[in-house]
């Protein structure tokens, strides 16, 4: 079946079953390699992506519900601003081990912040908690989260 | 600095010797062959090029699956070489162990293994540019400095960047590496300075980079369906409806080639169903209208209960096998003012990389071509030779980042998967696994059961210990890395010690999990200590900072199958420094807490790290002899890895990260067997650590005058003691079977 959907500002008609979930049209059809395949069951976040705004898991997303709703993924968010701000900050700090779950991550922070622009801890567990990294960056992800909405960090090293 | 002539020859294989694991290292030190034609870079050996404008570009020799070995190894080099790390350029060398030395990532062995090797490769590169830089000049080499990628002339105030005469340079005669002068470390510039992970900007912005995103043109991508019985085979499948299924390219049988006994991943290739299709998720699709029967075989009767039940009648006898006895333990034990008895289990474990397991491959013209997120790819390419009949030669390796590795990618099933389905599919194809594939298809960390008994005299020495350890393994030998050594502490440290072993058969396939062996054997040695100590009436720190004033007897000899965690000499002086430093940064002893919050304490030598944490962490009771609500809510690490830290920001990295890895392990993780085959499968029933579960971790090194080694692995070891050792404190429950889940009758919510 065609779909016609909008990622990243540009729009995109694909001929794929419609159960297909949106992160292998994304993968492997639009050839936009940065959203992750982790669990294929919604339960690690390495696939996040924005799809209208709205914070999503990829891999459980079948293509037939995307319809015209605008898919912005983790090769895009550095245009915007919040975004631009997380990578920065990710980059600062020197976060990712292996850094596979790393643009889930910072897709779910970007959204994050564009909600709490200054999250405490508890925000901070509330929101990313979703996202599992198994190199278990959680202490320089938390801080990244914190630096990039400007609030005071102690650089370890 | 000054030069050392040299008449080598580039074409000589030069030999190096190691001053930190005392091998002799050889390799040949010769231009890097790739990329150099399509450059106007000059390849000054294998692991430098230099461009016209300066910019040094340098091959970063070994896998890279999160340890930022990529970024440290060339660091190394760097230093010696004397460029500024900003100039830099770092990129994956090319599979070939005759130019670059040992290729493979466990053990964490990287550091230790190139630290010498990698320092004079540098400075080999920065002699040859001295030389070509004193014929310019025409004066002499001693008269010569360098610094930042320039070689200057103070005398005559002349001056000639690396680039400039890279290209002479290059020309060279290779110096001997045994004789070229090395930096006075107080003068490194890039070693102990933090430099950020080089693949840094890829990963924020998404690029391409893992084995899961290699695209080779004309590719198909395969699923590839096993028997959940480990040497199980299909009997029967409906290949041709699965055929039907859009974008299906292929459906075949893959007959197993695995040899009976053997018991890792990297023998043969597995029995099963491989499905081709244009995209992977077709071949998904189709492979859920796959209905296999299998031919299990003699394991599909083996569960966790009948290891259970197996062990507690074990531990009710003699062990099978002795590893070790020292002194005369029955009499110690009847002499002792004090008796202190235990039993402790630990289950198997999954690695669970967040890249699940996937490689590519390319078999063309009698050729196969591999693209692999893996850690070991001389296995990889042996095991291809083997199952395959391809010569080595007509074998390539591409090493490919990878998405987390914790031992799993040591082995060669996806390779060997990739490179057979291609060759069956006649076009490039990805093999990509499922999540349930990875978690049910892994070599697990096995787990283990030990019966402790433990004497301790009128002074609250402890002088007599036993430990029964029931393992797994077939025809009395040990299943892959089920092994316990010889020189496990306490032993040496307790006059009167025995340890002995049994074994539960078994029938799914075992390997190396971060921290082997040490991982689990930190937890029930620690933990038991920690009874001993609280039995003999003394504070934990008091008591282990005595039993580390002394060894009380002579060092064993290593003993144990390959691999085996048996250090080569256990230095207690600096286990006692790690030990003292993190009691002082935690102020053990000096803090009043509120009632249900406590520390704890565990320290641990593994591969050759010394390693101690304290844990605080907030529990709970619950009912009669439970744990209710655990919360961590800081561990304090410090360790002593040597006299430098090549990239202080990777290493507090790995050390938070192998911390509380150790957290994970013992929350909740657990891998059931039942029926011969794996029941969790995917993230709820096998979870990993998330965010609202990960305290801080305070890191702190100990920098001795010892040659660096390596940090992936060391700081796991004795995180979940140190937590299980808190919760005591705090609870009054001691923590004997993990994961904390399943603690006793109360179980733990968590």
């Amino acid at each position: 079946m065609a779909f016609t959907l909008t990622v990243n500002g540009t729009s995109h008609t694909v001929d794929v079953d419609e159960a297909t979930p949106l992160l292998w049209v994304l993968r492997d059809v639009l050839d936009l390699k940065g959203s992750k395949y982790g669990c294929g069951s919604g339960l690690c976040g390495a696939c996040t992506v924005h799809v209208n705004g709205v914070a999503v898991r990829s891999c459980v997303t079948p293509i037939a519900s995307v319809g015209d709703s605008k898919v912005t993924t983790i090769e895009a968010i550095g245009a915007t601003e919040i975004g631009k701000k997380v990578q920065d900050a990710w980059i600062e700090l020197d976060v990712a081990q292996c850094g596979y779950c790393q643009a889930g991550q910072i897709m779910s922070a970007t959204k994050l912040l564009e909600q709490t622009p200054k999250p405490t801890d508890a925000d901070i567990d509330a929101h990313m908690t979703g996202n599992i990294c198994r190199c278990a960056t959680y202490n320089r992800i938390r801080a990244a989260i914190k630096l990039a909405s400007g609030q005071p960090v102690v650089k370890e090293a | 600095m000054t030069h050392h002539s040299t008449s080598a020859s580039r074409r000589t294989f030069l030999k190096a010797s190691a001053v930190g694991g005392g091998l002799l290292l050889s390799f040949r030190l010769a231009p890097l062959g790739s990329a150099e034609a399509n450059t106007p870079d000059a390849a000054i050996n294998a692991f430098i090029r230099i461009s016209p404008d300066n910019i040094v570009t340098i091959a970063a020799k070994n896998p890279e699956i999160g340890q930022g070995i990529k970024t440290s190894l060339p660091m190394i080099i760097a230093d010696e070489l004397d460029v500024d790390w900003k100039n830099v350029r770092v990129e994956m060398a090319n599979f070939d162990p005759d130019r670059f030395g040992v290729q493979s990532a466990g053990g964490s062995t990287s550091i230790p293994r190139n630290w010498d090797m990698l320092r004079r490769v540098g400075a080999a590169g920065r002699q040859m540019l001295v030389a070509t830089a004193a014929k310019t000049l025409r004066v002499p080499e001693s008269e010569l400095t360098t610094n930042s990628g320039v070689v200057t002339h103070a005398a005559s105030g002349r001056a000639v960047t690396y680039g400039q005469i890279a290209s002479a340079a290059a020309k060279m005669p290779v110096p001997d590496l045994k004789a070229v002068a090395l930096k006075d470390p107080k003068d490194f510039k890039v070693i102990g300075h933090s430099a950020k992970d080089v693949d840094g900007p890829k990963i924020v912005t998404g690029q391409p980079l893992y084995g899961i995103d290699v695209a080779v043109p004309g590719m198909l991508y395969a699923t590839f369906e096993k028997c959940p019985v480990w040497r199980g085979e299909v009997a029967r499948a409906n290949l041709d409806d699965v055929r039907t299924m859009p974008g299906v390219r292929n459906a075949f049988v893959v007959k197993g080639t695995i040899p009976e006994g053997e018991m890792t991943l990297s023998g043969g290739i597995s029995g099963g169903v491989a499905i081709v299709a244009d995209t992977w998720y077709q071949a998904l699709a189709a492979r859920r209208k796959l209905r296999v029967e299998w031919t299990t075989g003699p394991h599909a009767s083996q569960s966790s209960k009948g290891y259970a039940a197996q062990a507690a009648a074990l531990a009710k006898q003699k062990p099978v096998m002795s590893i070790r006895k020292d002194g005369d333990v029955e009499a110690a034990f009847k002499g002792a003012a004090k008796i202190v008895e235990a039993s402790y289990s630990y289950p198997f474990l999954a690695h669970a990389c967040m890249e699940p397991m996937n490689s590519t491959a390319r078999f063309q013209d009698g050729k196969m071509e591999v693209w692999s997120p893996t850690q070991n790819p001389g296995n990889g390419r042996a095991l291809i030779a083997k199952t395959m009949g391809i010569a080595e030669k007509d074998i390539t390796i591409n090493m490919v980042r990878a998405g987390g590795g914790f031992g799993r990618r040591s082995s060669a099933d996806p390779i060997i998967e990739a490179a057979w389905i291609a060759r069956e599919a006649g076009a490039p194809v990805k093999v990509l696994w499922t999540r349930e594939d990875d978690i049910r298809h892994d070599c697990y960390r096995p787990g283990g059961f030990h019966t402790f008994k433990a004497g301790i005299d009128a002074q609250g020495k402890l002088i007599a210990l036993t430990d029964h350890f029931v393992s797994f393994g077939n025809d009395g030998k040990y299943a892959p890395l089920a092994n316990m050594g010889a020189s496990v502490f306490p032993a040496d440290f307790v006059p009167n010690l025995e340890f002995g072993a049994s074994l539960i058969p078994l029938g799914t396939p075992t390997g190396p999990l971060r921290a082997p062996g040490s991982n689990a054997l930190a937890f029930v040695f620690q933990s038991f200590l920690d009874e001993v100590a609280h039995a003999s009436g003394q504070d934990p720190l008091a008591f282990h900072l005595n039993l580390l004033a002394e060894r009380r007897v002579q060092a064993a000899a290593p003993q144990g199958q390959p691999g085996a965690p048996t250090p080569p000499s256990f230095n207690f002086e600096r286990m006692r420094a790690a030990v003292h430093l993190v009691a002082e940064k935690a102020g053990w002893g000096k803090r009043t807490l509120p009632a249900g919050t406590a520390l704890g304490l565990a320290y641990y030598f593994s591969h050759q790290g010394y390693v101690a944490h304290v844990a605080e962490v907030t529990a709970a009771k619950k009912g009669e002899n439970g744990i209710g609500q655990v919360k961590v809510n800081k561990i304090w690490v410090a360790a002593d890895v040597g006299a430098h830290i090549v990239n202080p920001s990777g290493a507090i990295n790995q050390v938070q990260g192998a911390t509380l890895d150790g957290i994970g392990n013992l929350l909740a993780q657990e891998i059931t067997i039942a029926n011969g085959g794996v029941v969790e499968g995917n993230f709820d029933t096998f979870p990993l650590l998330r965010m609202n579960q990960a305290p801080p971790v305070e890191v702190h090194f100990i920098k001795s005058g010892n040659n660096p080694t390596g940090l992936g692995e060391p700081a796991l070891p004795p995180t979940l003691p140190a937590v299980a050792n808190a919760i005591f404190a705090a609870t009054g429950v001691r923590v004997r079977d993990v994961p904390l889940n399943k603690v006793s009758k109360g179980g733990a919510a968590v």
